[in-house]
């Protein structure tokens, strides 16, 4: 590559500034943040390994194109409300991705510094200048002339939320359809305190509606109203963000018994409904002393470290091997500093129950890796007789979630995966309904935070475009 | 909560609740005016409602309340509709006055027999006297089982309304897991109503059981900290 590095500086510190944390004794009996976050001395200090090259490699893997080292530039100079500008302008929730963006296989792979090292902390500096912004008040970003199109946006998830913002500062009127009683999405019912604070999300979804969106909550589109129903009662265009929020199940026999959770009722009783205060809170939640969680990625690891922090032993059944488990690296070191004790190349074939129906242990199978499958892992195989009994209270599937199918059902004339249940859309997002478009998990299948929210901003601009050039 | 009745010009809806738990009772303990942090819905598929001939309903328990709403829009179908109102004795019947002006004939039974038939055995006998195109039931698990049961030999489609444990209600968290013929479905999205014969019942008394404890322990709190302090719950 033909970077033309900037020569006067200094020798680049090979590693980069580590992250404060809890300790793991410490953090696993408490449900406060891992990660504590850089103060202003580590924070100018990893800023300053970035080379500030001509031409980023680390901005072509961000899903929506943060002028990473412009920011990181201004951390530098102690700019920090020109630093959070720059970010916002293209990323309205930069807290969250400072916190759950996997950074490690988008902008931080590309980052020339991890040529000769660690790469730079981008994601860690992301979140320094959002929680700056957070303690010293945040700025109103200037908004476009009314342009008197109303919009519909399905979702206050992360895919929501991101056009949601793009369009209002448009000066597209927006309303934002949610149905639950939080706005928020996964951030608020699916990833734990420990890793996303709730009030942080608060934070930023708050700024989002501040900018004038119309946040309608507990409205679940496709049931109370549907989409065809909201283009005619005026709105103009509809942006679908309904997630991925339909658990998947393994089929297996006994998989109905007391004990056995979703990893989606899990999370939702423990982050949304705060059952961990139960009966302070309304909510309960039944866990045993020995709980399995089924999976491998973040998902599970989230389950995994809940249980832990409401005092059971965790043990995480994986089919595959480590090297496969999907979930980020930062998080399966963070659960294993924590204690987690992982049975890999194993599958549960059946789940037995006491006498009043609940789970009291599994049977299981022993896998070995095949030749790569269609996802480019090794596909495990059953390995003949080598069935085992694992005694168990509770178990937590953590196998992957599926669109919810409400909309898809309910709207006539929009196509949809019929086997994975996802809407299909263009590059655009653009569905088969005219303007009609869908983004983020439910276009995709389940993804990251920031997928979602690239594709919602994505769509916003097909919106917009789609809404000006009408007539 | 089956929503019982409503009214689109007013903006209503209704709903009938039993007392039981924290939550029922908080609610039983509102005043006109109150306000609840959040209501969502209707949630669930629409009931299918179409003319189907001689239909019967039965309604059981506080389910009595919705299923008088099916009945009304059964009737409105076109349908000659048969009401049956079970409960457990005479105290607990209500709205027996409504289900009469709704339905062609009213059956009124209880499990004690203090009103009406003692049971629901005389269902077999009505059914063999009188043919019946299409069954719906709402009540309590136990009662649509045995509806359930009655009417299967006679081949009438029998459609049961579920209320299994939800954390949502929306396709979210999965507690809501039923058997149908063998396959697993959702009372959320799948549902509420089912066929009745292809309903593992067994099951489903089981997962309504799996938070009584705690069930048991919120209500027991909540009176112990003075209830709704309106002295009500005290008598």
């Amino acid at each position: 590559m033909a970077e033309t590095k900037p020569k006067p500086k200094p020798k680049i510190k090979k590693e980069a500034v580590a992250m404060p944390k809890q300790k793991p004794k410490e953090r696993v009996k408490n449900f406060n943040e891992v990660a504590l976050g850089y103060d202003e001395v580590q924070a100018i200090e990893e800023a300053n390994r970035c080379l500030q090259c001509v031409k980023p490699q680390c901005v072509t893997g961000c899903p929506v194109e943060v002028p990473i080292p412009e920011f990181i530039k201004c951390i530098r100079e102690k700019r920090y409300d020109e630093g959070i500008a720059i970010i916002k302008a293209k990323n309205a929730l930069p807290a969250v991705c400072g916190r759950v963006c996997p950074q490690e296989e988008q902008c931080q792979v590309t980052c020339v510094v991890g040529r000769i090292g660690e790469p730079v902390s981008i994601g860690r500096l992301e979140r320094y200048l959002a929680d700056w912004e957070r303690e010293h008040g945040f700025q109103k970003p200037e908004k476009a002339k009314p342009t008197g199109k109303k919009i519909a946006i399905v979702g206050a998830g992360p895919a929501g939320l991101t056009a949601a913002a793009d369009l209002v500062k448009l000066g597209h009127e927006v309303t934002l359809f949610e149905a639950l009683h939080l706005p928020g999405g996964v951030l608020i019912y699916g990833i734990p305190e420990f890793r996303l604070p709730k009030a942080i999300v608060r934070n930023e979804v708050n700024y989002i509606v501040n900018l004038g969106v119309d946040l309608r909550l507990g409205n679940q589109v496709g049931r109370i109203h549907t989409i065809p129903e909201l283009m005619k009662s005026g709105y103009e265009a509809v942006f679908i963000g309904s997630g991925a929020g339909l658990p998947m199940f393994l089929g297996v026999p006994g998989e109905n018994l007391g004990g056995i959770y979703s990893a989606n009722e899990f999370l939702i009783r423990v982050n949304l409904m705060k059952a961990y205060n139960f009966p302070d809170y309304d909510t309960p939640l039944r866990l045993g002393k020995h709980v399995v969680v089924i999976g491998g990625g973040n998902v599970a690891m989230d389950c995994a470290r809940s249980s832990m922090r409401l005092g059971a032993e965790v043990c995480l059944l994986y089919r595959r091997s480590r090297e496969e488990l999907p979930a980020r690296h930062e998080e399966i070191e963070n659960a294993e500093e924590e204690g987690l004790v992982c049975k890999f190349l194993a599958a549960p074939l059946r789940f037995n129950g006491d006498e009043k129906g609940w789970v009291k242990s599994m049977e299981c199978r022993a896998m070995e890796l095949g030749p790569p499958d269609a996802s480019g892992r090794r596909r495990p195989i059953p390995i003949k007789g080598s069935e085992f009994t694992m005694e168990t209270d509770t178990v937590i599937i953590a196998i992957g979630q599926t669109p919810n199918p409400i909309i898809q059902r309910t709207t006539e004339g929009l196509e949809a995966n019929p086997k994975r249940g996802t809407i299909i859309v263009d590059e655009n997002g653009k569905t088969s309904l005219d303007g009609v478009y869908a983004g983020g998990d439910v276009a995709t299948g389940a993804a990251t935070v920031i997928s979602a929210m690239g594709m919602g901003k994505k769509a916003a601009k097909a919106i917009h475009e789609y809404l000006m050039n009408k007539k | 909560m089956t929503i019982c009745d409503y009214d689109a010009n007013k903006g209503t809806v209704s709903f009938a609740f039993h007392e039981v738990g924290k939550t029922t009772k908080g609610l039983g303990c509102l005043n006109v005016g109150d306000t609840l942090m959040n209501v969502t819905g209707p949630l669930g598929n629409p009931s299918e409602v179409k003319k189907f001939g001689k239909v019967l309903c039965v309604g059981g328990s506080i389910m009595i309340a919705p299923a008088l709403l099916q009945l009304k829009a059964m009737k409105e179908a076109g349908n000659h509709v048969t009401a049956v109102l079970g409960c457990r004795s005479k105290d607990c019947i209500f709205m027996e006055q409504e289900a009469k002006a709704l339905s062609d004939k009213l059956y009124v039974a209880s499990d004690d027999g203090s009103i009406g038939y003692k049971g629901l055995d005389f269902l077999k006998d009505l059914l063999t006297t009188e043919k019946f195109d299409h069954c719906v039931v709402l009540g309590p698990v136990v009662m649509m089982r045995e509806v359930c049961e009655i009417t299967k030999p006679y081949g009438i489609p029998t459609i049961v309304t579920v209320t299994p444990i939800m954390v949502d209600g929306m396709g979210m968290c999965g507690v809501c897991r039923v058997t149908v013929g063998g396959e697993m479905k959702f009372g959320c999205i799948d549902g509420p109503e089912f066929d009745g014969h292809q309903l593992d019942f067994e099951e489903l008394v089981q997962r309504q059981r799996l938070m009584l404890p705690e069930e048991r322990l919120s209500s027991m709190l909540w009176e112990m900290h003075g209830g709704c302090n309106c002295g009500r719950n005290k008598a």
